[in-house]
């Protein structure tokens, strides 16, 4: 490619050189044609696995077209359950993160700034820290749980966090992995409004402190939230480490399953995973543009 | 007096988090690094010292190769990416790319590894079709883990560095050019050295996505590739002799070790890059 490059350019710029060079200050107009390259096999690389997933699950054993793999997805075992389940899950993840992070990041911004790093290092240390070893430290606790505290009210607390029906392990579990992307989002969302101003309006006007945190400062900051839960939910419904490892059956474990038996359910359930996530970000793009062009 | 009131009042708010932190994220560090240091009830490495033999440190090494490749490809390859679309003049394109790279970085797990087993696996869609597995083609390697670790990993790296591509300022090119530099000389003597501390950045957050995957690993190659992320899970879900669960904990304080050296060298880069890139 490197070797083919500049002859290439030269004849285009020999070709368009003379009414579109010096408007553009002369620039050479080389990059043009590394730029198609890189592009056509970008397309190609990220464009065929999601083609070829597609063509996978409507191919019929006898070469035909069906759409059999996605009326499947619905009647498999299991399916609604463990979906509803992850949906369960993340729902709780992002209803106590929200509950956790947003008055943190506001107590940063507007009285305790010294905390702030605390909390940025509390926030990162989860994306250092590979997940893997985190489960692994959460299944030995769980592990030695009863052990240790067999004879004591902790032993109930040990059990029901392991309530298969619904582990709240795995939510405390996914909140620590969805802090840094909730911390982040708020803590941008708190960054485009003037918190100070506001909450010093609402304070001498005879506002509680709950009150102005959920009449004046949530208000503002509807974005924001709507982009740490889409990104929570979005971290939960894909998580398969800690719910494997510590048996409890979610969504990606559920797809994982059935891969052995039903391999074209198991790649239908995962463009339209794909699917999903897209919508979701769409959505959440969407509406951050839309916040911008407004404010 | 408000403002102290409200100080004190301020710092409680965050209380819950921190509490919450040092619980759930702090007892299991902390337990994992007990196991670690014990054996049969005593203190000692001998766990540690196990996680760096034979097939454990085969693992660990492979991570280690594995993640550093992903991240050196998917860092030049994802600039050069980067740089096309920066550079497009269709404002589309880019919405699109980034758009497109913002789905494609969050794409891992199961459903990635089946889309690539559809795709090149022994019976893929591009495998049948071409005829390669006559040609002795198999994804579930080193090498076709990390094709599919790309697949993330490139768009991450576009999501990085397009910011820092749009803070070259084209008065800098103009400067270079009024001077008589080339292109060349541009891009190695203005270009590269301001575009490094976040290139490097970006190639820390591939490395540490690569390092820490599992759930891809699991779905497409199972143990065929050895992966010290594999190897923690066959410790913790019993498929390895009684008695070496710690073991899994070692290990899994060397891949913290290793990812927190990486990391300690992307935060002083951040900074460096920010001073630029305002």
């Amino acid at each position: 490619m490197a070797s083919l490059t500049p002859q290439v350019s030269t004849q285009v710029t020999t070709q368009v050189a003379p009414g579109a060079a010096p408007a553009r200050g002369g620039r050479p107009r080389r990059p043009r044609v590394w730029r198609g390259v890189v592009l056509v096999l970008a397309a190609v690389y990220f464009l065929v696995p999601l083609i070829a997933s597609f063509v996978f699950t409507v191919k019929a054993p006898d070469q035909g077209f069906s759409l059999d793999a996605y009326g499947q997805i619905f009647s498999a075992e299991s399916f609604g359950g463990s979906l509803l389940l992850s949906l369960g899950l993340g729902l709780a993840t992002i209803v106590l993160v929200l509950l956790l992070t947003l008055p943190a990041v506001v107590a940063v911004r507007l009285g305790a700034p010294r905390l702030r790093p605390v909390l940025e290092v509390v926030c990162t240390l989860p994306l250092v820290v590979p997940p893997i070893t985190f489960v692994a430290g959460i299944s030995t606790v769980l592990r030695w749980g009863p052990d240790y505290l067999a004879s004591t009210p902790f032993y109930q607390t040990i059990i029901a966090l392991q309530n298969p029906g619904f582990p709240v392990v795995l939510v405390l579990a996914y909140v620590v992995l969805a802090l840094p992307f909730a911390y982040r989002s708020l803590d941008a969302g708190l960054g485009a409004i003037d918190v100070r101003t506001l909450s010093e309006a609402a304070r001498n006007l005879g506002a509680s402190w709950p009150h102005v945190l959920l009449r004046v400062i949530i208000p503002n900051m509807r974005s924001a939230m709507a982009s740490a839960s889409f990104l929570t939910l979005a971290l939960v419904l894909g998580e398969f480490t800690t719910a494997r490892l510590l048996s409890f059956e979610t969504f990606p474990n559920w797809i994982y399953r059935i891969s052995g038996s039903q391999a074209q359910v198991s790649v239908a359930v995962s463009v339209f995973s794909l699917l999903i996530t897209w919508l979701l970000l769409l959505a959440l793009s969407s509406a951050g543009a839309r916040q911008r062009s407004g404010s | 007096m408000h403002d102290s009131r409200t100080r004190s009042k301020s710092r409680w708010a965050a209380a819950p988090l921190l509490v919450f932190a040092v619980i759930v994220f702090g007892v299991p560090m902390l337990v994992l690094l007990g196991g670690t240091f014990t054996k049969e009830g005593t203190l000692s490495t001998a766990n540690l010292t196990e996680s760096l033999q034979g097939a454990y440190l085969t693992a660990l090494l492979g991570s280690v190769k594995i993640s550093a490749l992903v991240a050196v490809l998917g860092g030049v390859l994802g600039t050069f990416l980067a740089q096309a679309v920066v550079t497009s003049r269709f404002r589309a394109l880019r919405e699109a790319v980034l758009t497109a790279s913002g789905v494609l970085a969050n794409f891992g797990g199961v459903p990635l590894a089946f889309a690539w087993i559809a795709t090149l696996g022994n019976s893929g869609v591009v495998t049948t079709t071409l005829g390669l597995g006559q040609h002795g083609w198999s994804l579930y390697n080193f090498w076709g883990l990390t094709l599919v670790y790309l697949y993330f990993s490139i768009p991450l790296q576009v999501l990085t560095v397009v910011p820092a591509l749009d803070g070259l300022r084209p008065q800098w090119r103009e400067a270079a050019q009024n001077n008589g530099a080339s292109t060349w000389q541009f891009w190695r003597y203005v270009g590269i050295p301001v575009l490094t501390p976040a290139l490097l950045g970006g190639v820390v957050l591939l490395f540490g996505g690569a390092f820490s995957a599992y759930a891809t690993a699991q779905a497409m190659v199972g143990s065929t590739v050895p992966l010290v992320t594999l190897k923690i899970a066959d410790a913790l879900t019993g498929n390895v002799l009684i008695g070496h669960e710690n073991v899994a904990l070692a290990l899994s304080l060397d891949m913290i070790v290793v990812a927190g050296l990486v990391m300690a060298v992307y935060l002083p880069l951040q900074r460096r890059s920010a001073r630029w890139l305002r």
